[in-house]
């Protein structure tokens, strides 16, 4: 144990290693440039996948634009979800508050159902949804500050219980303010941006009414969600490899111990709530403007589970790893949906995309025994003296190609 | 002036009082052990100093200044670092990231300045070195321990506290331990440190407390209570 295991490869010294770390390693190596010479065609590629229409992977029961639209909204959801989750380490059941709040302030605002619309009055209807998105934002950010400030200094299971109930609260609150939000009718013909009008798409592009001509809503909806999607991505990423990001990791392995290293552990415990909500309400906002509709029965706490399902799924923490996640939930239920027949064998495409519930849980069970850390586990970087070390470091210690002289390692032989 | 005074300090938890009116200071400079037997208050009285225990009563003061309402993170800036008890590295960074999160409150100005302190810690603890990729939850306790003091040392205390450093340890690396503890106390900082191995506390440390069942039973130089017949018979397990 104490003996002189030095230099020499040791994957056991990292909870996982394999091909995934030398994919990563390869990939953390690459310049910046070359990354996103990868990174935005894959993107494109990604983006063009509706258009595309790939002949298995296309959707058959339902619209197949309208899957990836869902995907874009639960992509940020779990991208939301993992700051508060898998960066934090905060168990949060009751995201899907979040999501409802930024739903209904779009909804309240701009649907012709509710009290407080003001697309009667002085604001366009073409642009009542644009006007909302960050007051909606806001909003969200504040219910996380207002949830986080008393709830946050409890831990764990009692964390994730308060958080549950908020979840439940909030579709509560929906529901029973008839006069307000229209109860278990819901909000309807609410404002989404009117842009792209022709003969063919006489509301605009992303107008529920623009089914019969592609690209249809679902794809405009998607695209929007995906660069929406991408600048979070990139804000995120710079407050992960920031300080914030270093106070969040040790925050999750041990409290006690980042307090004691001066991590002010309430205030960013609160701040991961803060920003985790705002992307949850942006999310809700997209998903009023595209299905211009909202209802309580849409917010169940099963939602949240899902959410987290797609967090625990691509593995806690990674950002891409997670958005999998999220395409994973999304999408197969999806694909199974009306299909009869798979690689020539007959299914039953709609009863199995029904036991989605059954089979996720399955899923995550048969992960917890077998990859805990989730498909796409995380790998911190959080020297504060750059990625060059990191990359440095890891070849050192035998991950990759071997360095021939380690000479920006920090500190040295002493 | 004392770098660090409590006085009459009483800490609860629930209705059950683990620290009982204790006052007791430390000089700058000083190596200072409490000593006491399982339950007597140690660890309590550890968390308090760090501010992870409110106070029910009393008043802690750090450099002339009462801190007794000052938060944890705070206090580490002021320059109260904890190595707390059962270690508490983060186990899933590795020993350099462990270290660099000792330094998370510490403005540094240069990277010089950084790898100057980090090849101190390195100086100290050679195997901290040689495992500074290996993650925190794959080391030995003795190498936990290393990297729990050196990862305290980054953020240059004024003022070291060490929770049982000692604490299932080889004999041997307790030996290793103490020296180091003694060594870092030599280099200038103020160590308080909390034992049970009462035997190498005391015979290193300037001034002694012993605590019993939350209330200080006696105070002095270390080797005087050594030798006193008292202790030595309930700590030293001489007859």
């Amino acid at each position: 144990m104490t003996g002189t295991a030095i230099g020499k490869p040791r994957t056991a010294d990292r909870p996982h290693g394999g091909t995934g770390d030398r994919v990563r390693l390869w990939w953390d190596a690459l310049p910046r440039q070359t990354q996103w010479l990868f990174g935005i065609p894959a993107f494109a590629l990604v983006a063009a996948l509706p258009v595309l229409r790939p002949p298995v992977l296309t959707t058959v029961g339902t619209d197949f634009g309208g899957v990836l639209a869902q995907f874009g909204m639960y992509a940020l959801l779990a991208v939301g979800l993992n700051v508060v989750v898998g960066q934090a380490g905060l168990l949060d059941l009751g995201y899907v508050g979040f999501y409802a709040i930024g739903a209904y302030t779009v909804a309240l605002l701009t649907s012709p159902n509710s009290p407080w619309n003001l697309t009667d009055d002085w604001l366009s209807r073409s642009w009542g949804w644009l006007f909302a998105l960050p007051i909606a934002i806001a909003i969200t950010a504040v219910s996380g500050l207002i949830l986080g400030s008393p709830t946050l200094r409890l831990r764990g299971d009692y964390l994730a219980i308060v958080t549950l109930g908020f979840g439940e609260i909030v579709r509560l609150l929906a529901d029973n303010l008839s006069d307000i939000t229209g109860g278990g009718r819901g909000l309807s013909s609410i404002a989404y941006p009117v842009v792209g009008t022709s003969e063919k798409r006489p509301f605009g592009v992303f107008s529920a009414g623009n089914t019969q001509h592609a690209p249809t809503y679902g794809v405009w909806w998607f695209w929007l969600s995906l660069i929406l999607l991408a600048i979070t991505l990139i804000l995120i990423g710079n407050l992960e490899r920031s300080r914030v990001g270093r106070a969040w990791v040790s925050i999750r392995e041990d409290e006690d111990a980042a307090e004691i290293m001066g991590v002010p552990t309430f205030r960013f415990k609160l701040w991961a709530f803060v920003i985790g909500a705002s992307i949850g309400g942006l999310s809700g906002a997209l998903y009023a403007g595209q299905v211009q509709f909202v209802v309580p029965s849409s917010f169940n706490v099963i939602n949240s589970m899902l959410f987290l399902c797609a967090v625990v799924l691509g593995g806690q923490g990674n950002k891409l790893g997670v958005i999998a996640g999220a395409f994973i939930v999304v999408y197969l239920p999806n694909f199974f949906l009306g299909r009869t027949s798979l690689l020539g064998i007959p299914i039953d495409g709609n009863t199995i995309a029904n036991y989605k519930y059954l089979f996720f849980g399955l899923a995550l069970i048969v992960l917890m025994i077998f990859r805990p850390q989730g498909l796409f586990p995380a790998r911190q970087k959080l020297l504060t003296y750059g990625r060059e070390l990191y990359v440095a470091a890891r070849r050192a210690a035998g991950y990759g190609k071997p360095a021939p002289e380690p000479t920006t390692e920090q500190g040295g032989a002493s | 002036m004392p770098l660090l005074e409590l006085r009459d300090v009483t800490v609860a938890y629930g209705r059950i009082e683990a620290v009982r009116g204790i006052s007791l200071t430390v000089d700058p400079g000083e190596l200072v052990t409490l000593i006491g037997a399982n339950g007597a208050g140690k660890t309590t009285t550890m968390r308090a100093i760090s501010g992870i225990r409110p106070l029910a009563r009393g008043s802690i003061w750090f450099d002339g200044r009462d801190i007794t309402r000052m938060k944890a993170h705070d206090r580490v800036l002021a320059g109260i670092v904890q190595a707390p008890e059962g270690r508490g590295v983060f186990p899933g960074m590795t020993v350099l990231e462990n270290l660099d999160m000792g330094a998370y409150g510490r403005k540094f100005d240069s990277k010089a300045e950084h790898d100057d302190a980090l090849g101190r810690v390195f100086a100290l603890f050679p195997r901290l070195d040689e495992r500074k990729k290996q993650a925190g939850g794959t080391l030995s306790g003795g190498e936990q321990q290393m990297l729990a003091i050196g990862r305290a040392l980054m953020a240059r205390p004024r003022l070291l506290l060490l929770d049982e450093p000692s604490m299932g340890l080889a004999p041997q690396m307790i030996q290793q331990i103490f020296r180091t503890i003694s060594e870092i106390n030599a280099a200038g900082t103020t160590v308080l440190l909390v034992e049970q191995n009462a035997q190498q506390a005391l015979s290193r440390s300037d001034r002694a407390y012993i605590l019993e069942t939350g209330e200080v039973s006696t105070s002095g130089p270390g080797k005087e209570l050594l030798a006193d017949p008292a202790v030595k018979r309930a700590y030293l397990g001489v007859a």
